[in-house]
């Protein structure tokens, strides 16, 4: 077991030619990730990377079986390639691109409403489930194979905790770069979820930063299900000012729930262990475990 | 991205919104002009100088007056033009006023009071849908009526594939109270009002107040319009609507090099490649004992090129004491972000503070042992832990 993605995916890009497309498959083959073949529109027909080009994320599906997608596509096209591969069958949708109009985004959300299909970003890193497959555009050798799944919304602090999970004797699950962007596919609280019920997967090391409610209700939704499985949780932003975007476009104070401070006090009361330093989330683990 | 107020109300009005008439000026001589041609276009007897920034609390701050005659005009903006307006928002250096606004009085007696509402338009997050929210409260804080009096805050939300819908509009102007010509007003006001957010692609509206005049007509008497960046590649226009001189001469520097760079008051500067190991790269500074200057995503090619713009721009700002740069490779190799700090430090010169560098991920020892051995004024840390305990040493140092 592991989420989302695993050995038996058959993984398609979207913008498979592409610059960053190609760069990045290359890098998922190398991995040993199942990449089935590519689409880039009108250049149907061609093999790239010894994979097989397709004009249509339909003909893909009809033609390999893909069961998942990872979109490269520059962010002007990039919610109409989400809705094509819904269109087209695929479960798993990753957004990798970074940029997306907001309405844009308003429109794919509301077009997978009622499908049985995950939609993984935009803006974000992918999913990786180590020595499985890697979906995404994560330096595959920091995530050694364990038992801890991570969430977070944000691409090289996802590493860095990984990293922290190896170096202290553990391993991980999955973990799903949910995206930075005001409307992702999946919020916190229904990553957490997937992982929750994860048999695979022990603990869960939680991640999120300023700007909206994500990490609150995921916290509330932990303590209403009763707390099972150890949850170490950080958020990124606590010296960041009001009203004042952080890099990502989802990432800024509104409100007085937006700030740091309130979802780690929400996080604290909804018995997760919250670390001030993104230092000690390793370490954390450790003692959520009880190992240390 | 944000615009001014009149900027906005320029938008909207080409919606069918209507707005309070106004003509933006920045000297005192085009603002008696200005007067001039709004009397003759609206009959206004009395003129409104507003100083265009882009902060809100302008009227408490002093820069919103009414002129009751020409020669108060020239007075008023005189003083206006070119103050440090300080508002809750500007912070205590306030900002330089380039631009007011002259605009008719709306407050005029009539058959019935004029009153005010708010009007606001924003992505809920949570619903991933667009929201309406009015209130009764107009020209008051909306977050303070939130807090204190939320049921009188009404709130639609519209659905994205068939979009606002009369009945919403009415629910709204019910709800505000209002009857006869003025609830029919309000409904296209609102209306126009949101078709204008859909088509523009804007992140928020804000028209606080919203004004019902003594002869029952609506109008947006403030517009506070914030414009989606990742759609202004559609809407190419809009790109003249920027305003460089309000954003931190620093910021738009870094902009031009590819750098996402935010000034902020601290001693400690830090770069990153990354957005959330950035805002966790400051919360790190800050619980080390310094307090985090900047934040600063390189993005994810880090290499000798964006290390030197990042150090040039750090560099300018004198708060600074020492710099921590983070960067976790997994594409960029740690050898060559090293040797790009190198290069980069090499490149400036007399660079006279502490350096720490924290290198992880793909050949992170050897990155480390190129910092070590460049002789250079520069800590090397792998991992992050080491890098706080770093930061906390070279500021007892710099103490």
């Amino acid at each position: 077991m592991s989420v989302l993605v695993n050995k038996n995916s058959k993984v398609i890009v979207q913008g498979f030619t592409g610059s960053e497309g190609s760069f990045h498959a290359q890098q998922m083959i190398e991995y040993g990730t199942n990449v089935v073949g590519g689409v880039t529109p009108g250049k149907g027909g061609n093999t790239h990377l010894d994979r097989p080009v397709f004009n249509t994320v339909q003909q893909a599906v009809e033609k390999t079986g893909a069961d998942v997608s990872i979109i490269f596509v520059p962010p002007a096209f990039a919610a109409d390639a989400i809705m094509e591969a819904a269109d087209a069958g695929i479960k798993v949708i990753i957004t990798i691109t970074e940029g997306i109009p907001t309405k844009d985004m308003i429109y794919a959300k509301e077009y997978l409403k009622g499908k049985d299909i995950r939609l993984i970003g935009p803006n974000c890193p992918g999913v990786i489930t180590p020595e499985e497959a890697k979906v995404g555009i994560m330096p595959g050798f920091v995530f050694k194979k364990g038992k801890i799944g991570i969430v977070s919304k944000s691409g090289t602090l996802t590493y860095e905790a990984a990293d922290q999970i190896v170096k202290a004797g553990l391993g991980i699950s999955t973990a799903i770069g949910i995206g930075g962007d005001p409307i992702i596919g999946t919020p916190t609280k229904e990553a957490v979820e997937l992982l929750m019920n994860d048999p695979e997967t022990e603990a869960i090391v939680m991640i999120g930063e300023i700007g909206g409610g994500m990490e609150s209700e995921a916290a509330r939704w932990i303590k209403e299900t009763g707390n099972k499985k150890p949850v170490v949780g950080f958020i990124a932003g606590q010296t960041a000012p009001k009203g004042r975007r952080m890099g990502h476009a989802g990432a800024i104070i509104g409100g007085a729930d937006d700030t740091a401070e309130a979802k780690m006090r929400i996080m604290r009361e909804c018995g997760i262990h919250v670390v001030e330093s993104p230092a000690l989330i390793g370490d954390t683990m450790l003692k959520a475990l009880g190992k240390a | 991205m944000n615009i001014h107020e009149y900027q906005g109300k320029e938008i909207l009005k080409s919606y069918g919104v209507r707005i309070q008439e106004g003509i933006v000026a920045d000297t005192p001589e085009d603002a008696v002009e200005a007067a001039r041609m709004l009397h003759m276009q609206t009959g206004t007897q009395f003129y409104v100088v507003k100083a265009q920034i882009h902060a809100g609390g302008r009227g408490k701050g002093g820069g919103v007056k009414v002129a009751k005659n020409l020669e108060e005009v020239r007075e008023l903006s005189k003083k206006i033009l070119g103050m440090q307006l300080v508002t809750h928002q500007t912070g205590p250096e306030g900002k330089k006023v380039n631009k007011v606004l002259i605009s008719q009085d709306v407050y005029y007696p009539g058959p019935s009071k004029p009153k005010e509402y708010y009007l606001g338009i924003l992505l809920d997050r949570a619903k991933g849908r667009n929201v309406i929210m009015a209130s009764t409260e107009g020209g008051m804080d909306i977050e303070e009526v939130a807090e204190h009096t939320p049921e009188k805050i009404t709130k639609e939300w519209v659905d994205p594939l068939v979009g606002l819908q009369p009945f919403q509009a009415r629910k709204i102007a019910f709800s505000l109270g209002l009857e006869g010509n003025a609830f029919k007003e309000m409904v296209n006001f609102i209306q126009a009002l949101y078709r204008a957010y859909v088509e523009t692609d804007s992140s928020m509206f804000e028209i606080n107040p919203v004004l019902k005049t003594s002869d029952d007509k609506i109008l947006a008497v403030d517009a506070k319009v914030n414009l989606d960046d990742n759609a202004l590649f559609r809407h190419k226009n809009y790109a003249e609507l920027r305003d460089i001189t309000e954003e931190d001469p620093l910021e738009v520097e870094a902009s031009k090099s590819g750098l996402n760079y935010v000034k902020l008051d601290g001693n400690v500067g830090c770069m990153v490649n990354g957005a959330g190991l950035a805002m966790a790269t400051m919360d790190i500074i800050k619980l080390s004992g310094g307090e985090p200057a900047n934040f600063l995503d390189v993005g994810g090619g880090a290499n000798a090129q964006t290390v030197e713009a990042g150090f040039r721009i750090i560099l300018k700002d004198p708060n600074v004491k020492a710099i921590l740069i983070n960067v976790f490779g997994g594409i960029v190799r740690g050898d060559r972000v090293a040797n790009g700090v190198v290069e980069a430090y090499k490149a400036i010169g007399n660079i006279n503070i502490p350096i720490i560098v924290r290198l992880q991920g793909t050949n992170a020892e050897e990155g480390a042992r190129i910092i070590d051995e460049s002789g250079l004024k520069v800590y090397s840390a792998v991992l992050l832990k080491d890098a706080a305990a770093r930061v906390t040493e070279v500021l007892k140092g710099v103490k």
